[in-house]
Parts: structure tokens; C-alpha cells; sequence
């Protein structure tokens, strides 16, 4: 707009004055618009402080479980949803390894989120989508699943197994 | 660089015209006499693109259903970063924007540019005030906070009482019975799809009609050279509008954003008053009783929207300078004074909200977290004047050491001897004893160690009834049998959530006669005198819904 030249200027003081005017109304443009950006910005991109909720989840009796043949354990967890507490049903794949040792791995296959089941006939985790499989120990074996199974925070109290947050696992 | 900037520019203005259309829309020439009075309408349109900005920010953390909706508002409020300042900017925007648009208006009655041939500019610019109006009265109730919910009761009341016409609004507000889900439905659905359109289509005929007619000259205009839209009376507009955004600004910094308690239908204590805006109108609703209430409901607020619109075919007379138009700003004077005597008389008879119903549930909330012992302990710590030598959280350096980490430094053993006698645990103390009971010590113990550096704040914040209704708490022993943020006894329920089970009235009839309210309990009757009793269900009903954390 600036380059328009069919104005009146009356003269060279004229001139001066819509010089000022236009640094003026663009300064003072440029700082509304940041005012309202910047806000915008952190109010979309910063995550809500969040509040923690309870750490440890009583997901079941693991006296039971074998080798080899791993339980689909299901608990309650309660989490904040942005302004709601939600309790929700979530599950874990149990798994004794040989060293006695408890792997919780967390439902979801690692390639798209389907949930995936144990075959005890082929010893695997199979998920039906797009025939991902995982072996006991939760390492991809075949399909485009990009990362072994994610794996819960555990730890055992008086043979019931604890669940903490689920670690995402590395590729 | 430059060149190939300037022949992509001409391109594409070629196809689509954008730069000659803004050019010719910028370099217009506007009467000698234009100036800073007309800056008006560029601030109310700003403020319109600030609400439907700020608006649709709020929504994507906003539910609209009953219950949700405050939650959410809440949320908005305490957790979203920025959501405060969000929430402020349109709070406050929204009242900003009446002010201007009343200004804008003014301005133009004033100068007399309503007259011959810009009728149609002042219409269409009447009908944008009352749309403006609307959002006002629909964007109250979406908080769903006891205030919402009241004061959108009175007004679906009053539109019920409108003859002929009245079933038929309540029935287009879902409001035959109580306000509800459907009506907040309505209400949610007016103020964010129903009238943003319509404001933005009259906001363009209304701009494009002052374009068609020109900027209305001043007499002496025809004689004294034009002057150019752009960049002069643009930069008068961009000051203007800077001025305005910046006082909005640091009242949503700094103003309290108004958030009471989740509405209640229940609550029959709540006395329900408009937006300020609104006051006069509800002024001379009590001026007009019985069967001449229609005069309050509708014959005024018709007339004054009749006068206004026909004010261009009224005064018929021809344009003349400002300073000779004494009738129109005898009319204003009058106008205001009739407004701010009414609005004030409004203020004067809104009798002083109860402590608790003003209380900014958005605000620091640390002192709703303490348990009844502390809490009474905070009463005891103003009783003991324990301020006079010991800070608790920043100031000047007083005799005594800041209180703010005793809980790391003393066990509660420790503390209750140096309260009987300082010098026994600090040699050399010149603190006199605290003169205050047992129990009464043990409340004071049992708040020194729960302070910390974060939560001090609460010996100031913490309200008078909240301390008083501790102090009664912990005298009557409640504690043994309920549980209260989390401590107590388990023979009766605990007291969290109360607010959300019982009412205020049910809970002050169950103190008299428990037995009358809840046949087969064991708690004894604490017929409390009714300042206790204030106190005591307020305190109650302020515990958050569910005990904090540990």
C-alpha cells in the first residue's frame, strides 16, 4: 500500500507526517497482533498443568500365571481427561519369563493401536489388522510393527502385581 | 527481488482484484472535519473480531452441556496456560464492547449523521446494538456457575411474561420449566452459530452503506479540502483501537474474571443480579408491580428501541454544527443521568453478597485444601497474633523467624512446647507464651507444619467463615465421626461433596434436628445461633468435592 503513489502530500511537512502515521499504525498493528498471537500460542502448545494421579494400580493375583503362557490382566485406572476424572477399564498382557522374572506389556500393538492376542498354538502375539507378530518377550517377529510391545512399570506386592505408567518401547 | 515480489502481486490482483478493490477501498476521500470523534466504529468492529477470535479459543476447551460447561471453565481457568488471560480478554470484551458501541452511538446522534440520506446506516446500526445485547444475555449463562443460572432464570422469567407472545419465547427457549440441558442448548447455540453471522452480514451492509453515503460532513465541509481515509483517519482508528486493546488487556491481567460456585438450582439463598449493562433495565422492572409489571417487561424497553430507530425520521431538521445541536445532548445528558441514577440505585439495593457466594472459585484456592484443624489453626494464628513478629511468606523482616518451613524444622512435640514457653526450646526467645488451650494449640501445631513456601498465602486468603466455621468444627468435635478433606472419623459421611448431595437449607435443618432429616442417624442437634450456622454451612459447602490429596 505504501508503494501507492496517488496521494496528496502537501508538500515535504505532508510527506514527514504520513511517514509517521504509517510507521505508527504498523508498529502499533504489529504489537496487537503479537499481543493476541503469542497468548494464542502458549494457550494452544503448553500442556495443562497437570495434576498426578494415584501412581500404583492393584492389577491382580500373579501366582497363577506360568511360563510361557501369558494373562491378559484387566484393572481400573483412574485419570484426568482435560476437566474430568475418568475411570477406565485398561488391560495388560502378563508374562512369567523363565528367570521368574514379571513383563507386563500394555495392549496395543506398536503399529496401529489394534489390540492383539496370545496364540498358544504358534507361541506368539498375533494382531489381526495388518499380522503383526510378537514373540513372548515382546520383540517383533514379523509384520510392519515398528518397536517391540510397550511394557508397563510394575512392581509386586505380596504375589498381586502393581502397574505404574506404561513406557513406550524404542525401535 | 523487488520486481518479481511486485509482478506477483500485479498477477494475481489481476485475477482476483484484491489490491485495486483495497486501494480503492483505503484511498477514499473523507470531509475536512473527520477526526478522532469518529474512531468508534473501528474500535467496536476490532473488539467484534476480538470476541469471535477469543471465542473460538475458549471452545476448544469448552463443553457445552450443564455441569461440564463449569468444569471446563474451571479448567480453562486453572490448568490451560493462558486460558485465564483467554477467558479475560473475552470476559471483559464483552463488556468493552457495549461500552463502545453505546460510544459509537452516541457520537453519531450527537453530530446528527443519522440524518438524510444514512436512515438505513442508523437502523442497521440499532439492530447491531441489540445483537450485541444478545451475546451479553446468552453468553451469561455459559459458565454455569449459581450466577449464570439465576440470572438467566430471571430473564426467561421475564420473557415468559411478555402477553401473547410470552408462552411462545419460553417454549423457543425450552424455558417452561426449569433451565435445563435444552436451554442451555439454545442459549449455546445462539451465541456461537446463530448470531456471529447475522452481526457479521449487518456489520458489512452497515459499513458498506457508510461507504455508499460517504463519512458524514460537518456544515463548512464543502468549502475546506477533503482528506484521505488512508493513511490519516487509519492511523487515528489504529491508536484508537491500540488504546482500547491495551486497556482490555490489562484488565484481563488484572481484573477478577468472575467464577462463583457450580449452579445450583437449589440454592435458595442466591439473590441473582444482571451483567452491569443490564441494571437499569432491572431498576425499572421494580418500579412497575402487578399488573403494570408489562410497562417494565415490554412497553418501555419497546418504546426506547422504537425511538431510537425512528430518530432519523423524528428529526427531520437539517444538519447543523455540533455546538448548536443542544437538543441532542440535552437528550443524552438526560439519557445518562436517567442510566447511571437507575444503575446505581441497582448497586445501592443489591444487598452485600454473602462471603461465601463472592468467593473467585477461580482464583487461589490453597485454603480450601486445609483440613479443619488448620484450618482453625488459622484462626488461632490471627487470635495469637503470631503475625506481629513472624512472617509467613514474604515483607520486611520481623523480630521472630519466617514461619513458612516450620514443618521441616520442628515436630509438633516441639512446637507445643515453645508455644507455652518459647525459651524452654529457644533459649534466649523473647516470644511470650501463646495464650491459648490445649486443643486449641494443637489446631495452631497442625497448621505451623503444614505451611510451606506455596500454601503461606492461606493465613491471608483463608475467608472469616471458613476460620470460623474450623473453630466450630473443632469445638463441637466433628471430626470424630466425619472425615473432612481427607481426616477425620468414619461414623458419619465425610463432609467433602456435600455441596454436591445436599443443600444449604437441608443441611442447617439437619444441625437443629438431625433425627427430622436423616431418621436413624446417631449425631446429637448443635442448634447453632444463626451467625454459627452461616458460618458453619458456608465452610461446608466450600470444601472442594473431592478431599485433596495428602
Amino acid at each position: 500500500m505504501s508503494t501507492h503513489n496517488a496521494v496528496h502530500p502537501h508538500g515535504a511537512d505532508g510527506q514527514t507526517r504520513r511517514n509517521f502515521q504509517l510507521v505508527v499504525l504498523n508498529l502499533l498493528g504489529a504489537l496487537i497482533g503479537a499481543a493476541l498471537v503469542l497468548p494464542t500460542l502458549v494457550y494452544l502448545l503448553i500442556p495443562p498443568k497437570s495434576r498426578k494421579s494415584g501412581d500404583w494400580i492393584d492389577a491382580g493375583d500373579i501366582s497363577t500365571v506360568t511360563p510361557d503362557a501369558p494373562v491378559e490382566l484387566s484393572f481400573q485406572k483412574t485419570r484426568l481427561d482435560g476437566w474430568r476424572l475418568v475411570t477406565e477399564k485398561k488391560t495388560a498382557w502378563v508374562v512369567k519369563e523363565a528367570n521368574n522374572k514379571i513383563v507386563a506389556f500394555g495392549p496395543a500393538c506398536t503399529h496401529l493401536g489394534c489390540a492383539y492376542h496370545w496364540e498358544s498354538g504358534s507361541k506368539q502375539f498375533v494382531c489381526p489388522c495388518h499380522n503383526s507378530f510378537f514373540s513372548l518377550d515382546g520383540k517383533v517377529t514379523a509384520g510392519p510393527a515398528p518397536r517391540p510391545l510397550d511394557q508397563y512399570v510394575t512392581k509386586i506386592e505380596n504375589n498381586r502385581l502393581q502397574v505404574g505408567e506404561l513406557k513406550r518401547s524404542d525401535a | 527481488m523487488q520486481e518479481k515480489l511486485e509482478q506477483l502481486i500485479a498477477a494475481i490482483d489481476e485475477r482476483t482484484g484484491l489490491r485495486t478493490n483495497l486501494q480503492h477501498f483505503l484511498f477514499e476521500e473523507i470531509p475536512a472535519s473527520s477526526g478522532w470523534h469518529q474512531v468508534f466504529g473501528s474500535i467496536a468492529l476490532f473488539l467484534f473480531l476480538c470476541q469471535i477470535f477469543t471465542g473460538s479459543m475458549l471452545a476448544f476447551n469448552y463443553a457445552p452441556t450443564p455441569g461440564d460447561a463449569y468444569d471446563s471453565v474451571r479448567y480453562i481457568m486453572t490448568e490451560v496456560t493462558g486460558g485465564r488471560l483467554m477467558r479475560g480478554l473475552h470476559h471483559w470484551g464483552a463488556s468493552m464492547i457495549i461500552v463502545i458501541v453505546v460510544l459509537h452511538m452516541l457520537q453519531v446522534f450527537i453530530w446528527g449523521a443519522y440524518k438524510k440520506p444514512r436512515e438505513g446506516t442508523w437502523i442497521v446500526g440499532v439492530v447491531l446494538l441489540l445483537l450485541t445485547l444478545a451475546y451479553g444475555l446468552t453468553g451469561y449463562l455459559l459458565p454455569w456457575d449459581n450466577r449464570a443460572y439465576w440470572g438467566t432464570t430471571v430473564t426467561t422469567q421475564i420473557g415468559a411474561t411478555v402477553p401473547v407472545m410470552g408462552p411462545y419465547v419460553s417454549r423457543i427457549l425450552a424455558s417452561t420449566g426449569d433451565i435445563g440441558v435444552v436451554t442451555f442448548a439454545r442459549f449455546y447455540a445462539a451465541h456461537v452459530l446463530l448470531l456471529p453471522p447475522l452481526t457479521l452480514v449487518l456489520i458489512v451492509f452497515h459499513v458498506y452503506m457508510v461507504r455508499r453515503h460517504g463519512v458524514a460532513p460537518a456544515p463548512g465541509d464543502e468549502s475546506k479540502p477533503k482528506k484521505m481515509f488512508f493513511p490519516e483517519q487509519v492511523y487515528k482508528d489504529t491508536v484508537a483501537v491500540f488504546i482500547a486493546f491495551a486497556i482490555l488487556f490489562c484488565m484481563a491481567i488484572w481484573a477478577k474474571i468472575p467464577l462463583e460456585r457450580m449452579a445450583d438450582p437449589t440454592d435458595s439463598s442466591y439473590i441473582p443480579r444482571p451483567e452491569w449493562y443490564f441494571l437499569f433495565l432491572f431498576q425499572t422492572l421494580k418500579v412497575f408491580e402487578g399488573p403494570l409489571e408489562v410497562v417494565g417487561t415490554v412497553i418501555l424497553p419497546t418504546v426506547a428501541i422504537l425511538a431510537l430507530i425512528l430518530t432519523p425520521f423524528i428529526d427531520r431538521s437539517k444538519l447543523v454544527k455540533v455546538r448548536q445541536r443542544g437538543l441532542a445532548i440535552g437528550i443524552v445528558l438526560l439519557a445518562g443521568l436517567g442510566w447511571a441514577g437507575l444503575t446505581a440505585a441497582a448497586i445501592k439495593s443489591t444487598p452485600p453478597q454473602t462471603e461465601a457466594s463472592s468467593i473467585d472459585f477461580a482464583g487461589p484456592i490453597e485454603w480450601m485444601q486445609l483440613t479443619a484443624p488448620q484450618m482453625a489453626g488459622v484462626q488461632y494464628f490471627k487470635d495469637a497474633n503470631c503475625a506481629s513478629c513472624h512472617n509467613v511468606t514474604g515483607g520486611t523482616p520481623k523480630a521472630g523467624p519466617n514461619l513458612a518451613d516450620t514443618g521441616r524444622r520442628h515436630d509438633q512435640s516441639w512446637l507445643l512446647t515453645h508455644f507455652k514457653q518459647p525459651s524452654a526450646t529457644s533459649p534466649g526467645s523473647t516470644m511470650a507464651p501463646v495464650n491459648l488451650t490445649d486443643p486449641q494449640l494443637n489446631d495452631l501445631a497442625s497448621l505451623m507444619l503444614k505451611l510451606n513456601a506455596d500454601n503461606a498465602t492461606v493465613v491471608d486468603t483463608a475467608p472469616e467463615f471458613a476460620m470460623k466455621g474450623a473453630v466450630i468444627y473443632e469445638s463441637k468435635n466433628c471430626g470424630a465421626c466425619h472425615k473432612l478433606n481427607g481426616v477425620g472419623g468414619v461414623i458419619g459421611p465425610p463432609l467433602n461433596g456435600l455441596s454436591k448431595r445436599k443443600t444449604e437449607a437441608w443441611v442447617a435443618e439437619h444441625f437443629q434436628n438431625p433425627q427430622k432429616m436423616s431418621p436413624k442417624t446417631p449425631m446429637p442437634p448443635y442448634p447453632f445461633t444463626q451467625t454459627d450456622m452461616q458460618n458453619e454451612v458456608s465452610y461446608l459447602f466450600t470444601l472442594p468435592d473431592k478431599a485433596p490429596n495428602p
